[in-house]
C-alpha cells in the first residue's frame, strides 16, 4: 500500500508531501503521523507541503485534525512551505486553518517548533506541561 | 457558446478525483490562466468530484473551453444520478455537512469560479456547473 513515508529527527517527525494525495492516502498519513507521535514520544511533527499545489477541504480537515490530535498527544505541529495561491485558494473556499501553526519554510519552522517545545506552555491551564 | 474543446471523465473513485484535478489543472494552464485562477479551478473540481463520488455514488465530470464575446472560459459540469439533494438551500451553507466533512464543498466552490449552477432532484441525481472565465 502507497504511504508518505514519516522521518524521525531527534524528538521531531518530519513529513514531506510530494505526491497528489488521493483522500485514502491522506487518511493513513493521519494515522500513521498520530501512531508515529505516540510510539516515539515525538514533541513536535513538521509537515512540509511546498510541493502541493491545492489543499482542498479534505486536506485542509486532515492537516487540522493533525494538530489537534498532536497536541491532545503533547506534541506541536507546524505547518510549512504553503504556496501563496494555495493560501489565497483555502481562505476563499473558506478554510483559515485555526489552531495550525505555520512558517514559511522548514529552516524557521523547525526553529517554531524547537521555541515551542522548549518554553513552558503559555496557553495551557492544565500547567502540567513538562519543560 | 458553442464549446472549443470538450472532454468527458469518469468520476466514480478517490482516484478519479485525482485524475479529474490533473486533467483541469492542464487544461486551465494551457488556457493561460494565472497560477491562482489555476489553483482556485483545480481546488473547485477536487471539492465537486468527491460530491460526485460521495454523496452522487459516483457520475462523470464534462469540461469544455467555452467563448463569450472576447473571453475565454473552462467550463466543468458534473453529473450524477445519485440520491439527489433534498435541502439545496440548506447544502450551499457554509458548514452543511451530510458526510461528516466541513461542509464547504458547494459553498466553497461557487466562491472560487465565476458562475455556479446547481440542478438537483431526489431520486435522480445531481447537475453542477461551473464556470471560471478569464
Amino acid at each position: 500500500m502507497e504511504r508518505i513515508p514519516i522521518l524521525r529527527m531527534g524528538s521531531f517527525l518530519l513529513v514531506t508531501i510530494q505526491v497528489d494525495m488521493h483522500d485514502q492516502l491522506a487518511m493513513t498519513l493521519q494515522d500513521d503521523l498520530t501512531s508515529a507521535i505516540a510510539k516515539f514520544e515525538a514533541r513536535g511533527v513538521l509537515i512540509d507541503i511546498s510541493s502541493l499545489e491545492i489543499v482542498d477541504s479534505f486536506i485542509g480537515r486532515m492537516l487540522a485534525n493533525i494538530a489537534a490530535m498532536s497536541r491532545i498527544l503533547d506534541a506541536h505541529t507546524v505547518l510549512v512551505g504553503m504556496q501563496p495561491a494555495v493560501a489565497i485558494t483555502l481562505v476563499e473556499l473558506g478554510m483559515s486553518l485555526p489552531g495550525v501553526r505555520t512558517a514559511l519554510n522548514v529552516e524557521s519552522g523547525m526553529e517554531l517548533l524547537h521555541a515551542l517545545s522548549e518554553s513552558p506552555e503559555e496557553t495551557e491551564a492544565d500547567g502540567a506541561a513538562e519543560n | 457558446m458553442a464549446p472549443q474543446k470538450t472532454e468527458t471523465l469518469p468520476i466514480k473513485t478517490a482516484s478519479d478525483i485525482v485524475a479529474a484535478r490533473q486533467a483541469v489543472r492542464l487544461w486551465a494552464a494551457e488556457m493561460k490562466f494565472s497560477l491562482v485562477d489555476q489553483t482556485k479551478i483545480v481546488t473547485a473540481t477536487s471539492e465537486l468530484a468527491r460530491n460526485t463520488v460521495q454523496h452522487g455514488g459516483g457520475g462523470h465530470m464534462v469540461m469544455s473551453i467555452v467563448e463569450s464575446g472576447i473571453h475565454q472560459g473552462l467550463h466543468l459540469v458534473f453529473e450524477d444520478k445519485g440520491p439527489g439533494i433534498a435541502d439545496v438551500e440548506a447544502a450551499m451553507r457554509d458548514g452543511f455537512t451530510t458526510a461528516g466533512g466541513m461542509g464547504l464543498g458547494l459553498s466553497g466552490s461557487k466562491r472560487l469560479m465565476s458562475q455556479f449552477t446547481i440542478e438537483t432532484k431526489v431520486g435522480e441525481g445531481t447537475r453542477v456547473a461551473v464556470t471560471r472565465w478569464k
